[in-house]
């Protein structure tokens, strides 16, 4: 029975490229390595229902059609849309990504990535203040004090701590977990905290306070310091910041509890500067613990191709950007657009009510392997591949290391770089009357 | 069959020996020809001033300048260069562009060619972070390019240096650059990436890099002589120790002297050193700084075995990038600014922080002085490259600004009457009469490259090289370029015509076409059994201590769309 190894799993931000998976006829018959998640997602790719044809919305009802009817339907959407929203982009390959970028561009729209409404806020703290950070295998061989904050690995990143943090072995820690420190700063008692040798419980929101009475203590201002502080005692505060002073590698791996909560953008900034306090002390990194297996992927495909990460505008044929005026949410919930197209994500289902609202009264397109609330208020369904198992590519894992996703089983569904290439042919036909793909 | 004909060119050819002579040129199938058909499309360059396709050789247009992108969403709407920089929307033949120290990769493949590069060396790679490298060339047009793969502070090898197993070390090499295809060796302050993963720094060629029982100089010499080892077409390409400290001289001529002793195998340097200009400082602090630069271009000028490149300092903007994590934490420190830092696993180290150079700030001011020093004091063109280390010292678009610095003393001293009165007697520039001629000018730019990077079909116009030509719009006969200065600056920030493997790429400084540049890349031959026994080591480091699994390491064929492989038996 074929087996493949090193295959990579296109689940998470970890990007596990260790993962083995047998095949007989074209059927994943077993996978082995990866953690629950990623083997839902392996072997579901043909027990979960699939989008199984192109649809158009008729009547009320999608109605099967080819790719060529679906194709020129949403390219005729595009062309006629005087704004249209593009978005999504993060479970997809960086390939795919490129020429959603140059449909973008080629008709003037938005388009934004699902770091929306998870790690955007990381990238504007990027902005203000930088990010000093490492690859995952720095924390792997030297790290000895790992601080969770507001993130719960063991369910959103299951291997996370046994392959790259806090129970692997490296070469400065050979014992693995008894080498390590490992501290879990959260709101609750998550299953991550449980796991700690030091349990922090902060209150909801108060992490910008936290992040600032750690810098009070390692720069020495440990009389600025009140009693209590987001709910933790000044002690409590003295005694981490001693800990991360006096550690030889300390990492402070970050998730939405931080990223979402008050204060946003501001609470990463924080973080950075925090870094960059205690470098004066000892070495130090930060990293967003980031969701989709290639958010982190959109990120660098956009800022290499516009200069910017996210969130940007095409309407003056060159980029805009400005979150907050030009975010998938800001132009739903302000009603700017009159067209979207879904790739690789399910606003459906998480963005606001008064978002999703907008989006089932406009033309919208959605391109998934996946049938998801999304699904429900498309108006042209364009069935994909699943990239990482149908389907070859590259996603950057969270530390910002490329790595390229292997093909496993053959299928007839179209790529989504191919689907958003024909877009842009057929595009440029309906506005310029051209039909060749000029390269770059 | 394409052909071309250009017909009275000036052509300034310093590889040929042709200095400013009127001629034609054949161009066939992207090469250049004895003759051509009486079929040839016809370009007449009415005298203008013609030379080989600009080659820059050391700059960072690829991989970490993302991070310097991320970090800096204003650098995209600076328009400080018009023409060159800013924001400017797509059209039927480009992408759309932005930015200035750190454009999007449409924007660096545009702006090269419109001041007459066709070709870039990206000066530092990770083999870990290497397939994004790859992944930004595939997205620059037109330029050919290549990369430097980072070696200085790499586990596997300093502990082949420890272990003294020099010919493992080159069996190493030679499958880092084939993993990562990369084209040479680059060390950046040699074990101080290793020191950084603890917050430390080494601080000279002689302490040694924490765990690992090497020195820098122990591990300068081992890369250099692995280098000649596999007889790879560049030589080792170094930023040396302490970059960017007051007195830093002293290292880089230490470093420039350890390699006295290595020999090189093929008719180029034994040594390239990076940037000298951040490494030509004197002084033992920056209260008493000045400048380094006649010390170095006294040692350069009497030995044979070196090449370096200048990093001049453009004032304005800038973003610094480079592997030396320890002196970007120091820069962001003393700066007040933001900072980025990644270290790779088992590699290397790496910082961004952005800056503004200011003709107002003394130190400024005499760095500034430093990069045009040490292109004058040093004799001898052919050991000079012209570099601004771009976006480090100032971005490539403002190159035909820097052009002017080398070829006008009138310009010079209009520079330097802004300066501070401190800053005048800290440097020997005011004292400098030197002009460069074009001929010259195109050493520094052209020339040299082919010869340092063993590439005998860039940067000149002989026949059988590549049809990689640009025609500027200047008439060397009619301008003097000492006091028309503004004048050179024009001509060489947009092209008559920049012509790229035989396609007319640029026409009047607007993009014609993009076609899309090939990647050079090393791959040299090694005896199985050392390559063997290589392996099974590198297996150890794949299994314990790396995150990615080696088969997923090697940069696949996927990601070099066009590539070029070079083919080395030094063994």
């Amino acid at each position: 029975m074929p087996v493949i190894k090193d295959v990579v799993c296109s689940l998470c931000g970890c990007l596990c490229d260790d993962i083995t998976v047998t095949v007989e006829d074209n059927k994943i018959m077993g996978v082995k390595n990866a953690c629950i998640l990623g083997h839902s997602k392996t072997v579901g790719v043909q027990t979960h229902d699939r989008i199984k044809t192109p649809m158009i919305r008729k009547d009320g009802e999608l109605v099967e059609v080819t790719y060529e009817e679906a194709i020129d339907a949403a390219a005729r959407i595009l062309a006629n849309s005087r704004r249209t929203l593009s978005y999504g982009w993060c479970s997809t390959s960086c390939e795919a990504i490129s020429k959603a970028i140059q449909l973008a561009e080629e008709t003037g729209s938005v388009i934004d990535s699902t770091a929306n409404v998870c790690h955007g806020p990381s990238a504007l703290a990027t902005q203000e203040k930088g990010n000093p950070g490492a690859t995952l295998g720095e924390i792997k061989n030297r790290s000895d004090l790992i601080i969770f904050w507001g993130c719960n690995p063991i369910h959103a990143h299951p291997r996370h701590m046994t392959r790259y943090s806090s129970f692997s072995r490296g070469f400065f820690t050979p014992n693995g977990r008894k080498d390590r420190k490992m501290v879990v700063i959260d709101v609750r008692k998550t299953d991550t905290a449980k796991r700690a040798d030091k349990y922090i419980e902060i209150e909801q929101g108060s992490d910008l306070l936290l992040v600032t009475a750690l810098r009070s203590a390692i720069n020495g201002h440990e009389a600025a310091i009140p009693k209590n502080v987001a709910g933790v005692s000044k002690a409590e505060i003295l005694g981490l910041a001693e800990l991360m002073k006096n550690s030889r590698f300390v990492s402070i791996l970050f998730g939405m509890g931080i990223t979402q909560s008050r204060s946003k953008y501001k609470n990463g900034d924080a973080v950075s500067s925090l870094i960059s306090d205690l470098t004066q002390h000892t070495k130090a990194i930060m990293m967003g613990m980031r969701g989709h297996y290639n958010v982190s992927g959109f990120g660098e495909v956009a800022t290499w191709e516009t200069g910017y990460p996210m969130a940007i505008d095409f309407s003056k044929g060159y980029p805009y950007y400005n979150p907050g005026e030009t975010g998938a949410n800001d132009v739903l919930v302000r009603e700017e657009v009159d067209a979207a197209i879904v790739g690789a994500a399910d606003p459906g289902a998480h963005f606001p009510q008064k978002a999703v609202r907008h989006l089932a009264r406009i033309p919208l397109i959605q391109i998934d392997p996946y049938p998801n609330p999304t699904t429900e208020l498309a108006d042209v369904v364009i069935p994909a591949a699943v990239v990482g198992i149908e389907v070859e590519g590259t996603a950057y894992r969270m530390d910002a290391i490329p790595i390229r996703m292997k093909k496993l089983i053959a299928t007839e569904f179209k790529t989504d770089e191919e689907i958003l290439k024909d877009l842009i042919v057929k595009v440029r036909e309906l506005k310029r009357g051209e039909v060749t793909c000029q390269s770059y | 069959m394409s052909e071309l004909l250009i017909k009275n060119a000036v052509v300034c050819d310093p590889i040929q020996g042709i200095d400013c002579e009127k001629m034609d040129l054949c161009i066939r199938d992207g090469k250049i020809v004895e003759s051509v058909s009486s079929n040839a499309k016809v370009i007449d360059a009415e005298g203008r001033l013609t030379m080989a396709g600009g080659f820059d050789g050391h700059t960072h247009s690829a991989g970490k300048i993302n991070v310097g992108r991320s970090m800096n969403p204003n650098d995209a709407r600076r328009n400080l260069v018009p023409g060159l920089s800013g924001l400017e929307p797509h059209t039927e033949k480009t992408r759309a562009q932005v930015g200035y120290n750190t454009p999007n990769t449409y924007a660096i493949g545009y702006r090269y060619a419109k001041l007459g590069y066709t070709t870039i060396c990206e000066a530092a790679m990770p083999p870990l972070t290497a397939r994004h490298t790859h992944e930004e060339f595939k997205e620059i047009p037109i330029l050919d390019k290549m990369g430097l793969t980072l070696f200085g502070s790499n586990w596997q090898v300093m502990e082949y240096i420890r272990d003294k197993e020099p010919e493992k070390l080159a069996a190493y090499i030679a499958w880092g650059l084939k993993a990562s295809r990369g084209y040479g060796i680059k060390i950046v302050n040699a074990g101080g990436g290793e020191a950084w993963g603890w917050g430390k720094n080494v601080s000279g060629l002689y302490d040694p890099v924490p765990n690992f029982d090497v020195t820098p100089a122990e591990i300068l010499l081992g890369l250099g002589e692995a280098n000649e080892k596999l007889c790879l077409p560049h030589s080792v390409h170094v930023h040396c120790n302490n970059l960017g400290h007051p007195g830093n001289y002293k290292t880089t001529i230490e470093t420039m002297k350890l390699f006295e002793k290595v020999q090189s195998r093929r008719n180029r340097q034994s040594l390239h050193v990076t940037h000298v200009q951040f490494n030509a400082y004197a002084g033992t602090s920056w209260r008493d700084f000045e400048t380094g630069a006649p010390m170095i271009a006294d040692y350069v000028n009497g030995v044979n075995h070196l090449t370096f490149d200048l990093g001049q300092l453009i004032f304005g903007p800038a973003v610094t990038m480079t592997a030396d994590g320890p002196v970007e934490y120091a820069n962001s420190r003393m700066l007040k600014e933001k900072w980025s830092n990644q270290d790779v696993e088992l590699e290397d180290a790496s910082g961004v922080v952005p800056l503004v150079y200011s003709p107002k700030s003394f130190v400024n001011a005499v760095q500034w002085a430093i990069g045009i020093e040490l292109a004058l004091l040093v004799k001898d063109p052919w050991k000079v490259m012209f570099t601004t280390d771009s976006p480090n010292g100032g971005s490539f678009v403002n190159y035909p600004e820097a052009y002017t610095y080398l070829m006008s003393e009138k310009k010079r001293q209009e520079i330097i009457l802004g300066f501070p009165e401190t800053a005048l007697n800290r440097m020997v520039l005011p004292g400098l009469d030197r002009e460069l001629s074009f001929y010259e000018l195109a050493i520094m730019t052209r020339s040299i490259q082919s010869r340092i990077y063993s590439r005998p079909e860039k940067g000149n116009l002989a026949v059988g090289a590549d049809a990689d030509i640009a025609i500027y719009d200047i008439f060397p006969d009619a301008i003097d370029p000492s006091v028309e200065h503004e004048k050179v600056k024009k001509a060489f920030s947009a092209t008559a015509y920049t012509i790229k493997g035989g396609t007319i790429v640029v026409k009047d400084g607007n993009i014609e076409n993009t076609p899309m540049g090939r990647t050079y890349w090393v791959n040299a031959t090694v005896p199985s059994d050392i390559e063997c026994a290589m392996q099974k080591d590198l297996d150890v480091k794949f299994q314990k201590y790396y995150t990615v699994s080696k088969s997923n390491y090697m940069v696949e064929d996927a990601y070099v769309p066009k590539p070029v492989e070079i083919a080395t038996e030094g063994f």
